[in-house]
C-alpha cells in the first residue's frame, strides 16, 4: 500500500442553524475550502459521508448532487454511510483508494443538513442509526440508550454526575475558541446540572446538539504532498474500522464499545504506536458519556477512570491529553455525516499547528475516533506529521 | 392629525399555571418557566370567544373615546381564532356596540399581527377622510395542541382602538410594515391547532422581522431607541421582546411597562395590542412609544405614537389593563381548562 497524506482540509465558515443555505450549498462551501487549502482545482474521485440526507432534506444520489455542484463531472463520486460514522467511514474510503494507487487526489466529503425538519422528525431521523426494530420502534431513542450506557458506568465504576457535566464544560472551553462552532461560549458544571432533563440521568447540556455543517478533506500519496505542499505533510498512519452488534441489549457490557476498543487495536498495530504516544485526539462525545467510555476503550484513560479525565484536567488544553480541542460535537456542533471528516480537520490543523488559540503545543500524533449509533461501527484514524 | 381617541383591553378571569400544565405532560415546570419567561396564562371561559372578547374592549374604547358609536363608519377585527370560518366577527361586534348599520367591516388574519392591520386599515380610512371614525380590535382564543409547548403560552385577551382626528389621546407619527414570505407557523384549513417549524420560528422568523419593521421606521423617521419612552413588541413569551429589544438597544425599563406575557401568555392578534393599553394607561402627555407586532409567514407592522395632554382625562374611565391582569382571577385544573377550550367534549 502507498503512504497517504492528508493535502488540504476545509469546513463551511459556521456550523449551526444555517436556515439559508442547503445542503449542497455546505457540501460545497467546505469542499473548497479544503481543495484551496491543498492548493488544487482537480481529484480522481469524491466520497461524501453523510447518514440520512434522505429522511432530512428527501434527497439521496449525493454523490452525482456534489460531483455536479463542485464542477466536478464526471470523476467517480460516491456517497458513504454509516450513521454518525459516515464520515469516518467516508475518509477510509478515500485512504483506501489513494493507498490502493485507484486514485491519486481524492476529495473526502462530509455533509449533513438537519435543521429543515422539527425535533420529532430530527429523532426519528438519527434513530435510524439504531436497530429501528428492536430498539426504536420499541420507543427507545438516542439519549435513552446513552442515558442507559451512564447509569451503567454510574453504577459500576462510580462515575458520578459532576463528572459527566466536566466533559460538557471542558468541551464548551475548548469550542469557545473555535469560531466555526456552533456554540462557541463557555458553560459551568452548574449549568448542566440545571439544565433540561433529556433520559435521566442525561440533561439536555450533555447532548450534542442538531448541526447543519460540512468538512472535506483531500488526500494524495505522501510523495505527491512533499511536492505538492509547504506545509507540513501530515501522513495517515492508520486507518482501521470494527463493527459491534448495532442492539445495545445484545452486548455482553453496556459500558464498553468493543467496536472502538477493536478499531483502536488495528490502529495502533498499523500505526505502529501506543495510547502514550497520542500527543491530541478527537473523539465521539455525541453525549458526555461516550466520551468517557471511547477514552477508556481507546485506552488513553485507564479503564473505570474515564470519569476523572475531564474532572481532573487531564483531557483539557494544557492536560496530558487534550481531547476534542475543537470543542467536539457538544460545542462544535454534530452534523452527523460531517463529524468524522471534520474530526481529520481539527486534527490536521493541530498537527500543521495552526490552531491559534487553541494548539496543542508540539503535537505530532493526533487520533480520531468516530462511532455509529450506540457503538454499532466505529473508525479510527492516527495521523503523525512526517 | 389622526390617532387613537379611546382604547380598552379585556382579558378573561380564568388562569392556568405553568407548573398545572407541565404536571399533565411529565414536563419540567421550573425550566419550562425559566426557557420561556412565563409563569401562567389566561384562558377563556366556556361561553367566551372572539368576539365576545372583542364587545368587552370596545367597550371600554368607547367609554374612553366618549363618543356616539353610531359615528363609527369602520369595525374591523382582527383574529386567527374568529369563531367562524364563514361568517364575519365585526358584524356581531358593530350590533353590540350599536355601530350598526352606517359601518364598513372586514375580518383580519395574519398570525399574531391581524390586530395591528386592523389598526393600520382604520387608521388610514380615518386619515383619508372616508370615515370619522373607525374601530380596530385585535382579538384572540388562540389554539395550543396538548402537549405541544404552544399549549403554556395560548392565552385569550383583546385590545380595542378607536381611530379619529379629534379627541386624539396618542397620535400616530409614522408606520411602517415589514414583511416576507416565511413559513413559520401555520394552520390549514380544517386543522384544529396550528403546526410551527420549531426554532424557526425564532432567528429567521420573529427576529428578522421585528428588527426589520423596528429599524425601518426608526430610519423613517429619524429617531433612535433613546427617543422612546416605551416600546411594545410582539409577546410569543417572556424572552423573545426582551432579546429582541436588547438587540435593537432599548433598555429593559422601555420594554417592561408593556411586557404582559408572565403572567397574561400570548394573546396572538390581541398580544403588542394590549401591551400598548397598559402603556397607555401609565404614559404621560408627550410620551413617544413605539409599537412592533409580528405575525407568522411573516409580517411585522410598526407605529409610533405621541400621546397627547387628552390621556389624563380619559385613562381612568375605563379600567386597567394591569387591574384586569392582576384583579380577580380564578385558577382551574387542567381538565377544567381542556373542558373550557373544547379539548374533551361531553358525550352526547
Amino acid at each position: 500500500m502507498r503512504d497517504v497524506a492528508v493535502l488540504g482540509v476545509g469546513l463551511n465558515s459556521k456550523w449551526g442553524e444555517l436556515w439559508e443555505m442547503s445542503l449542497r450549498d455546505i457540501f460545497v462551501e467546505a469542499a473548497l475550502n479544503a481543495l484551496d487549502d491543498a492548493g488544487v482545482d482537480r481529484v480522481d474521485s469524491i466520497v461524501v459521508g453523510c447518514m440520512t440526507s434522505g429522511l432530512f432534506v428527501g434527497q439521496e444520489h449525493l454523490g452525482s448532487l456534489m460531483s455536479d455542484y463542485l464542477g466536478m463531472n464526471p470523476v467517480a463520486a460516491t456517497r458513504v454511510e454509516s450513521a454518525c460514522a459516515s464520515g469516518g467511514a467516508a475518509f477510509r474510503q478515500g485512504f483506501l483508494e489513494v493507498a490502493s494507487g485507484a486514485a491519486d487526489i481524492v476529495l473526502v466529503g462530509g455533509v449533513e443538513k438537519m435543521t429543515d425538519v422539527g425535533g420529532d422528525e430530527a429523532t426519528y431521523a438519527l434513530s435510524a442509526a439504531s436497530d429501528m426494530e428492536y430498539e426504536a420502534y420499541h420507543g427507545i431513542t438516542f439519549p435513552g440508550l446513552y442515558a442507559l450506557v451512564a447509569r451503567a458506568h454510574m453504577h459500576r465504576f462510580g462515575t458520578t454526575r459532576e463528572q459527566l457535566a466536566h466533559v460538557a464544560v471542558k468541551n464548551h472551553r475548548h469550542g469557545a475558541r473555535n469560531p466555526v462552532a456552533q456554540y462557541p461560549y463557555e458553560i459551568t458544571v452548574e449549568d448542566v446540572l440545571a439544565s433540561v432533563m433529556v433520559a435521566d440521568p442525561l440533561r439536555v447540556l450533555d447532548c450534542s446538539p442538531i448541526t447543519d455543517g460540512a468538512a472535506a478533506a483531500v488526500l494524495c500519496p505522501v510523495e505527491t504532498a512533499r511536492k505538492l505542499s509547504k506545509k507540513p505533510v501530515v501522513k495517515v498512519l492508520a486507518s482501521a474500522q470494527a463493527s459491534s452488534t448495532i442492539a445495545l441489549h445484545s452486548r455482553k457490557d453496556l459500558t464498553w464499545f468493543e467496536s472502538t476498543a477493536e478499531a483502536a487495536q488495528k490502529a495502533y498495530r498499523m500505526a505502529g504506536k501506543r495510547p502514550e504516544d497520542i500527543d491530541v485526539a478527537e473523539v465521539h462525545d455525541c453525549f458526555t458519556i461516550a466520551e468517557i467510555v471511547v477514552l477508556e476503550a481507546l485506552g488513553l484513560v485507564e479503564r473505570g477512570k474515564g470519569g476523572q479525565a475531564a474532572a481532573s484536567g487531564m483531557t483539557a488544553l494544557g492536560g496530558k491529553i487534550p481531547v476534542n480541542t475543537s470543542g467536539g460535537l457538544k460545542s462544535k456542533g454534530h452534523p452527523v455525516g460531517a463529524t468524522g471528516v471534520a474530526q481529520v480537520v481539527e486534527i490536521t490543523r493541530q498537527l500543521r499547528g495552526e490552531s491559534g488559540p487553541r494548539q496543542v503545543e508540539g503535537a505530532r500524533v493526533g487520533l480520531t475516533q468516530n462511532m455509529g449509533g450506540t457503538g454499532g461501527s466505529s473508525v479510527v484514524h492516527i495521523f503523525e506529521t512526517v | 392629525m389622526a390617532g387613537i381617541i379611546g382604547y380598552g383591553a379585556y382579558i378573561p378571569r380564568y388562569r392556568i399555571k405553568v407548573e398545572e400544565i407541565a404536571k399533565i405532560w411529565g414536563a419540567d415546570a421550573p425550566n419550562y418557566k425559566r426557557g420561556l419567561g412565563l409563569e401562567e396564562k389566561s384562558v377563556p371561559g366556556p361561553d367566551q370567544d372572539t368576539i365576545t372578547m372583542s364587545v368587552e374592549a370596545a367597550k371600554k374604547a368607547l367609554r374612553r373615546a366618549g363618543i356616539d358609536p353610531r359615528e363609527i363608519g369602520a369595525v374591523y377585527v382582527g383574529s386567527e381564532s374568529h369563531p367562524y370560518a364563514v361568517k364575519p366577527s365585526g358584524t356581531v361586534l358593530a350590533e353590540a356596540i350599536g355601530a350598526t348599520p352606517d359601518v364598513h367591516s372586514a375580518s383580519f388574519e395574519f398570525a399574531c399581527k391581524a390586530g395591528t392591520e386592523a389598526m393600520f386599515v382604520c387608521l388610514c380610512q380615518v386619515e383619508s377622510g372616508r370615515i370619522k371614525y373607525g374601530l380596530a380590535v385585535g382579538a384572540d382564543t388562540s389554539q395550543g395542541a396538548p402537549g405541544d409547548a404552544l399549549e403554556y403560552s395560548t392565552a385569550a385577551g383583546a385590545a380595542a382602538f378607536i381611530f379619529g382626528r379629534d379627541h386624539v389621546v396618542a397620535q400616530v407619527d409614522e408606520t411602517y410594515s415589514f414583511m416576507t414570505d416565511t413559513p413559520d407557523f401555520w394552520r390549514r384549513e380544517y386543522q384544529h391547532y396550528p403546526r410551527h417549524a420549531g426554532r424557526f420560528t425564532g432567528e429567521p422568523a420573529y427576529f428578522k422581522h421585528i428588527r426589520g419593521a423596528a429599524q425601518g421606521i426608526m430610519k423613517k423617521a429619524g429617531l433612535q431607541p433613546k427617543d422612546f419612552h416605551y416600546v411594545v413588541f410582539h409577546q410569543p413569551n417572556g424572552k423573545f421582546p426582551l432579546n429582541v429589544g436588547r438587540q435593537l438597544g432599548f433598555t429593559r425599563e422601555q420594554i417592561e411597562t408593556g411586557r404582559l406575557v408572565p403572567k397574561l401568555g400570548n394573546t396572538y392578534s390581541g398580544s403588542s395590542p394590549m401591551g400598548l393599553t397598559a402603556v397607555l394607561d401609565v404614559a404621560r402627555p408627550g410620551d413617544r412609544i413605539l409599537l412592533v407586532s409580528y405575525g407568522s409567514g411573516a409580517g411585522s407592522d410598526a407605529f409610533i405614537f405621541t400621546v397627547t395632554g387628552r390621556i389624563d382625562e380619559v385613562r381612568d374611565k375605563a379600567e386597567h389593563t394591569r387591574a384586569l391582569l392582576d384583579g380577580h382571577k380564578v385558577y382551574i385544573d387542567y381538565g377544567t381548562y381542556a373542558k373550557y377550550r373544547g379539548k374533551i367534549l361531553k358525550a352526547e
